[in-house]
């Protein structure tokens, strides 16, 4: 970059030359200070609890405001689970749909379609949250668990993974809200990662005679791989952070009595949004701003994974092209 | 025809069937995700026309099984937005400015850039968190500000991306060019550079209050919520998207209607800035 070879300050504009350098290079800091002081925030707000529990707080599964007793792992366990379920739907589904526009579409429809996609991605949360609760889990409870539960009572293991009364919330719900939230958001980053295979390698496989299904799976997907996972990932982390289409449909229960995947139950953020503004200050609070660092802990690792991922398919484009 | 090319012709057949068979597939995926996509829409104008009168957008927000508005939930968002915006934006676009114009390869820009990322991507909720720790908790009261910083953080990174990305686009000899001629670096840059990239600039910008109008989670145990009309910032402050929390989950026949309409208000809101956006860089590019 032939930018960053300061020219040298001519003799007026010197004083605000430098100014203005330093307040560039402040925002800079001032990004990384961000960061630093939250970690160190969600640390000093949560020391009651870690002081107090320490790690055995990731794998107690009580939470109970009026004993003053605390243990996250239902809400983690909640976290975990729906963001599961949300990429076992997303993945083949947001697969299916880069295939379809990079490979299948034609040209007219590829524009309208990926910004459909692109848009849909841009929705608030709140949207998919609240038709989660009033439209789709109604029908979530009437059509699939009610049949379900009829076809499985008696069964050991599975009735009681889909036990639980018929209203359309808990886990499944939820992550079932997640996948249609995060299933635009890997679809666009993989299509766009679809995109950079070079097309000289894909027109040889073609040239060869392979069908489109032999091109994407032994020549896009073999070059794409890193970037594929950290798309994947960075829906994941959207996944495990979001918080407004969980609660609506999550039913905020703080217990694990059964695995079943229609009782309610609750995650991280739902715990959060649901608790902590009306929560005493003290160790309750302590103990939710500590599930806020775990997720924190959880979502940073998931992101500079899903980052690597991405960086290393760039680099080898670069080297390649 | 011999035993070897019929076996090859099988294999052709069972190639041509497995290609057919994904692509199908991949068409379905299509379909599906369309799928929820308009039938999402469609509720929200269904259910959200229902409730929209010129009394939602005048009166404010009524007790259970009354009539009433949003509008003091409009107005509150309508603040913190904007000044929200007014806080994030500059300082974005100066560390977006630093990224692409001072120092691109130096550790202070990678480790920025990185750091940025995880900002980007962070859960919204945990921001509301530090902005609880460090103003709510400071000042012993949920208020409008604390609301408005907890916006200008997603704010931030989002600008800080875009505003990067656009510089680094403007061909270097424009730069050359300015400083050739003897321009001082911040002229250079705000002058030639930035007036180059101005739309994908405001693009960016644009795309942050897109973001922050449908923003909940930072706003739950900040800006908190009121059932009153205030402009006072020192307030808790009422919102659209927490109203909405409010009221969609509440049993009352009222206040899910209003719900509703708050969220075709806000669908309507974020997916129109996120249009004139796209619109605003195809027209440069």
């Amino acid at each position: 970059m032939s930018s960053s070879t300061s020219a040298s300050p001519s003799r007026t504009g010197a004083w605000f030359d430098v100014l203005f350098g330093w307040l560039a290079k402040g925002a800079a800091w001032l990004t990384l200070a961000l960061l630093a002081s939250i970690l160190i925030s969600l640390l000093v707000g949560a020391w009651p609890a870690i002081e107090r529990y320490g790690l055995g707080f990731l794998t107690s599964p009580v939470w109970d405001p009026v004993q003053e007793n605390f243990g996250g792992l239902v809400m983690i366990y909640g976290t975990l689970a729906t963001s599961f379920i949300a990429l076992l739907i997303a993945v083949p589904v947001s697969f299916g749909i880069a295939l379809f526009l990079t490979e299948m579409c034609p040209a007219w429809l590829k524009r309208p379609l990926g910004t459909a996609v692109e848009l849909l991605a841009a929705v608030p949360s709140i949207v998919y949250g609240m038709w989660g609760l009033l439209v789709f889990g109604p029908i979530l409870a009437q059509y699939v668990q009610t049949p379900l539960q009829k076809l499985f009572s008696g069964v050991p293991y599975l009735g009681a993974l889909v036990s639980g009364p018929p209203v359309g919330i808990g886990i499944l719900s939820a992550g079932i809200i997640l996948a249609i939230m995060i299933i635009p958001f890997i679809a666009a980053v993989m299509r766009d990662v679809f995109e950079v295979t070079p097309p000289l390698l894909k027109e040889s496989a073609y040239g060869l005679g392979s069908t489109t299904w032999e091109v994407v799976s032994k020549v896009v997907l073999p070059y794409t791989k890193a970037g594929v996972v950290g798309g994947i990932m960075l829906g994941l982390g959207r996944a495990l952070g979001e918080t407004m289409a969980v609660t609506f449909v999550i039913g905020n229960m703080n217990q694990l009595n059964t695995l079943s995947v229609f009782d309610a139950a609750n995650s991280i953020t739902s715990a959060l949004a649901n608790e902590f503004a009306e929560a005493a200050s003290g160790l309750h609070q302590a103990s939710l701003i500590y599930l806020g660092l775990v997720l924190f802990f959880i979502t940073f690792v998931v992101l500079t994974l899903s980052k690597m991922l991405l960086l290393q398919l760039k680099k080898s484009e670069g080297a390649k092209s | 025809m011999n035993a070897h090319d019929r076996a090859r012709s099988v294999a052709y057949q069972r190639r041509k069937r497995i290609n057919i068979l994904a692509l199908t597939l991949s068409l379905g995926a299509m379909v599906f995700g369309l799928f929820w996509l308009f039938w999402i829409l469609w509720e929200t104008l269904r259910l959200g026309v229902g409730g929209l009168a010129w009394a939602t957008l005048t009166q404010m927000t009524p007790p259970p099984n009354e009539a009433g508005g949003i509008a003091n939930a409009i107005y509150g968002s309508f603040l913190m937005v904007l000044l929200a915006t007014f806080v994030g934006t500059p300082i974005g676009i100066m560390a977006g400015i630093y990224l692409a114009e001072y120092d691109p390869k130096g550790w202070l820009a990678e480790v920025t850039r990185f750091v940025n990322d995880i900002l980007l991507s962070a859960p919204s909720i945990v921001i509301g968190l530090f902005v609880y720790a460090v103003v709510v908790a400071r000042f012993k009261s949920f208020s409008g500000w604390a609301g408005v910083m907890a916006l200008a953080l997603i704010v931030i990174p989002v600008v800080i991306r875009t505003t990067e990305n656009m510089l680094q686009l403007v061909p270097s000899a424009m730069r050359e060019a300015a400083y050739a001629l003897g321009t001082p670096k911040w002229k250079v840059i705000l002058m030639i550079t930035l007036r180059a990239a101005r739309a994908g600039v405001v693009t960016g910008v644009l795309l942050a209050v897109a973001r922050i109008s449908g923003e909940t989670a930072p706003l739950l145990f900040t800006a908190l919520n009121n059932q009153f009309w205030t402009s006072n910032l020192g307030d808790p402050m009422a919102s659209l998207p927490v109203t909405i929390f409010k009221f969609a989950m509440s049993p009352y026949e009222n206040w899910q209607h209003l719900a509703w309409a708050g969220v075709l208000l806000i669908t309507v809101t974020v997916l129109g800035l996120n249009i004139i956006a796209r619109v605003l860089t195809r027209h440069k590019g």
